[in-house]
């Protein structure tokens, strides 16, 4: 069930991508899509009645089902780099609304050229 | 618990094509986070502790600090 | 009509997932259903075994000596020990993304004003709650090996005290400490590795004794790396928003 549901973000982060002109919605939508992608590897790795990938005093070790620990590695990178690229790109916006003064990108794909 | 994780599914979704559609960019804005918060729920309920502490820090926490941050420079950009 | 296209773009690539999630095709084309895993068909079966089983007998918390990762955070083990060099392009990912940011928004001596004036009561109560959140974020990173989290959501954590400072505070400004320090422990990172290249061999690999399982001072070279990583990641995150709170660099 849950992997309906994010692909579902996936697909609303998608629809957002193609229909939007604000620059700083296309980033919205961008994020919208990595939080289903997230959600869609860590539910493949998931063991129905597992425990968490986590040694401990409290239970015992040899006779546990534990989760799959490899697609929660994978994501706890994937996680970090869409911080780094949604701070890259809103830098990027920042400067180009200083320069020409909209964030609308039919504006500045049509209106451009004549600033050089 | 599938009961719990079908009702906040239905919810992201909602505050997902919420946020798209929204007039202003700060609702926008406070909607992404809301969907993080909600996200770390669900990462929980498939025993993932190390992944749910790291999206509850990184993805509600800085990414909405630094969204913030920027719509207040370009509301400046704008006004001059 | 851009609206009712994409719409059914958006549409058609569900539904296009949702064939391929219910396919009930036994070869490995199809996606498994949800919970039903095979583990022991999957790399990571090799992975718990190492982490539950050690190399001859079982390891048990707290009492087995010498264990060859030795941490008891099996995520951890596979991020610092087993896949290291995948944690080292993230780091180097992060440090182009804090470096793009600096150079576009950075330099400027002024800061945004904030809108409403704080009053003392907030200004004194952040100042000490932030070195508590910092303190927080030392022990998230601290504890990698045996608790849930690590490097990367302890520096964000820092990261948070920090701008819990800069946002009420109208005069703390730290940028060039925080870029030395940034760049310094991306450079130790790469000695730990060439030292862990003339020492046994490999590049990044465990070199440092593992001690008892569950321990602090245990698990090798996996909390000095996760320490280095948390300060990184915990300057590089404070840099970009100092960043993004000062203005007036020069204009393109």
């Amino acid at each position: 069930m849950i992997q309906y549901f994010s692909m579902m973000l996936v697909a609303v982060g998608l629809y957002g991508l193609l229909s939007q002109k604000n620059l700083v919605k296309l980033i919205i939508s961008l994020n919208i899509a990595e939080i289903g992608v997230n959600l869609f590897i860590v539910s493949i790795g998931y063991v129905e009645g597992g425990a968490a990938p986590i040694l401990s005093s409290v239970s015992d070790n040899s006779s546990l089902l534990f989760v799959d620990p490899l697609p929660q590695a994978l994501v706890l990178t994937s996680i970090v780099i869409g911080v780094g690229v949604t701070a890259l790109a809103l830098s990027l916006i920042v400067s180009v609304s200083k320069s020409r003064n909209t964030i609308d990108i039919t504006e500045l794909s049509s209106g451009g050229g004549d600033s050089e | 618990m599938s009961v719990f994780s079908f009702i906040i599914g239905v919810v992201m979704v909602g505050l997902a094509i919420f946020a798209i559609e929204a007039k202003k960019l700060l609702t926008s804005v406070i909607m992404l986070s809301a969907m993080s918060l909600l996200s770390v729920i669900l990462f929980v309920i498939m025993k993932a502790p190390d992944v749910a502490i790291t999206e509850a820090s990184v993805g509600a926490g800085l990414t909405t600090a630094i969204f913030l941050l920027s719509l207040r420079k370009l509301k400046r950009a704008d006004a001059e | 009509m851009k609206r009712i296209i994409s719409a059914l773009i958006a549409l058609l690539f569900f539904f296009m997932i949702v064939t391929a999630l219910n396919s009930d095709s036994s070869d490995s084309m199809g996606i498994p259903r949800y919970g039903e895993v095979k583990l022991s068909e999957r790399v990571s079966a090799k992975y718990i075994e190492k982490s539950v089983n050690g190399n001859e007998d079982e390891i048990n918390f707290g009492v087995t000596v010498d264990a060859e990762t030795g941490s008891a955070n099996m995520v951890t083990s596979i991020v610092v020990n087993y896949r290291s060099f995948d944690t080292l392009g993230e780091v180097t990912v992060l440090f182009i993304s804090a470096t793009g940011v600096g150079l576009l928004l950075g330099g400027g001596r002024k800061r945004i004003g904030s809108v409403i004036s704080v009053s003392p009561v907030v200004k004194t109560a952040s100042r000490v709650i932030a070195p508590l959140l910092m303190v927080l974020g030392i022990y998230v990173f601290a504890h990698g090996h045996l608790t849930p989290g690590g490097g990367f959501p302890g520096g964000a954590i820092i990261a948070a005290g920090f701008l819990l400072l800069v946002v009420v505070d109208d005069e703390k400004r730290a940028s060039k400490g925080l870029k030395i320090l940034e760049g310094t422990m991306g450079l130790l990172y790469v000695f730990i590795g060439i030292a862990g290249l003339l020492i046994s061999g490999s590049f990044l690999s465990n070199f440092l004794p593992t001690g008892v399982v569950g321990e602090l001072f245990s698990a090798g070279i996996i909390p000095v790396v996760y320490s280095i990583i948390g300060l990184k990641v915990g300057a590089e995150l404070s840099g970009i928003v100092d960043d993004f709170i000062s203005e007036g660099g020069d204009e393109v």
